[in-house]
């Protein structure tokens, strides 16, 4: 495969052609903070924290939904990248009720660490304290709105690795939520396998399991784990 | 040397912050040589005085008294800091604020309808604001130490730079929660 050589932070890189920023930087031990990104399905773009500068633009693009390209000089970590993200992080809390001290997540939350690491320390947001619902119909996986972040992963992961799309997003900007079938309480969805894989990818607490700390619960890396079985069962 | 002059408030919090500040233990004892502690619900003071250094408060603004109290101290004092998430960001405190019905249906929900035995309003105290506030949507604030409570090491780490002079980094630092 032809390959691509490029500069990250100042430092040589050489790809294969087609691959995203964000892998470029990761196989070559640079890390770009994600929170919507999930090795395993598709990106979608939706959190905004991996952007980055590309020189000879003004323009700040999404590393896990653009490709690399040959000569380009990627800037991951600038000034104006690192207020970007804590600005982000902090609109994140802002929309929905994140309240780490009461929440199922807390120690075991993607959005909470990375607000640590951005040293986000408040919110120059007024929150909006939404009042959305919180499903707890089904034997065992809860949804509570109030904590998502809409970063998608639970749809992906149901969508294109169990297969079934039971989840989905209904309405738009800010009152988007995540529904069950057609906007259905979790037990009477007939589409749901009861995979908890959607549990297993949420980044902060909005989906868990009923009983069971989101520590032991969560495995990001199911996704990626069963298509590379699935590849190499066709190789 | 003169003193640093430092107060502590108590708003609409568990006093856990103030908890955590008395477990950075021995270093207590050389923070009293630095400082003088001229207001705080450890000492038996009843006014906000003049000219304070530092000013630590823990706790959201959920009432009128307090909405006073922090104006008067935010007017009297160099530097004031958010200490823990109620301070930083509404934490628990502010979970009312997603009952969009008011103060009063705050009060109901809370001594009427779930109580167990002899259900009254409270009546002796200061009325409740619509909302509980975290201190950067009343006053500015200067540090922000977040955490519930935060932890006795990040308090200390805090004032050490204060006192000496430095602005404290929170990159990795600072966690909410």
């Amino acid at each position: 495969m032809k390959s691509v050589k490029l500069t990250i932070d100042g430092k040589a890189v050489e790809v294969p052609d087609g691959t995203t920023i964000l892998d470029a930087a990761r196989a070559n031990g640079i890390n770009i903070p994600t929170l919507c990104h999930l090795e395993g399905v598709k990106d979608y773009g939706g959190c905004r924290l991996c952007l980055v500068e590309i020189k000879g633009s003004s323009k700040v693009f999404p590393a896990c939904t653009t490709p690399v390209a040959p000569g380009m000089e990627v800037t991951t970590n600038s000034e104006r990248l690192r207020e970007y993200r804590k600005m982000t992080v902090q609109l994140l809390l802002s929309e929905r009720a994140h309240i780490c001290s009461v929440c199922v997540a807390n120690g075991a939350c993607e959005l909470q660490s990375l607000a640590s690491e951005l040293g986000v320390d408040q919110l120059i947001f007024e929150r909006d304290w939404p009042e959305l619902s919180v499903d707890l119909t089904h034997a065992y996986l809860v949804i509570d709105r109030n904590r998502c972040i809409l970063c998608t992963r639970c749809i992906r992961v149901c969508d294109e690795i169990e297969g079934v799309h039971t989840l989905d997003l209904m309405l738009r900007g800010k009152e988007t939520q995540v529904v069950i079938d057609l906007n259905e309480n979790w037990k009477n969805a007939p589409s749901c396998t009861g995979c908890r894989k959607c549990a297993k990818v949420c980044p902060v607490g909005a989906i868990y399991v009923k009983g069971e700390a989101l520590s032991s619960t969560k495995d990001k890396e199911v996704a990626k784990f069963i298509t590379e079985r699935r590849r190499s069962a066709f190789e | 040397m003169n003193k640093v002059r430092v107060a502590t408030i108590w708003l609409s919090g568990c006093s856990g912050c103030h908890m955590s500040f008395l477990d950075q233990d021995e270093f207590l004892l050389e923070l009293a040589k630095l400082v003088r502690f001229v207001y705080s619900p450890l000492i038996d003071v009843k006014e906000f005085p003049e000219n304070v250094d530092i000013t630590i408060v823990e706790g959201a603004v959920g009432n009128e008294e307090q909405l006073e109290l922090l104006e008067s101290a935010r007017k009297r004092t160099k530097q004031l800091i958010a200490l823990g998430d109620c301070a930083v960001h509404g934490n628990v405190t502010s979970l009312r604020n997603a009952l969009k019905k008011g103060d009063r249906a705050v009060l109901e929900r809370a001594y009427l309808e779930l109580a167990d035995t002899t259900p009254q309003l409270p009546t002796d105290v200061s009325p409740l604001l619509k909302k509980a506030y975290p201190l950067n949507e009343i006053v500015e604030v200067d540090h922000f130490i977040p955490g519930c409570p935060p932890p006795a090491p990040l308090i200390k780490y805090v004032l050490t730079e204060l006192l000496a002079g430095r602005k404290p980094v929170m990159e990795s630092k600072a966690k909410f929660g």
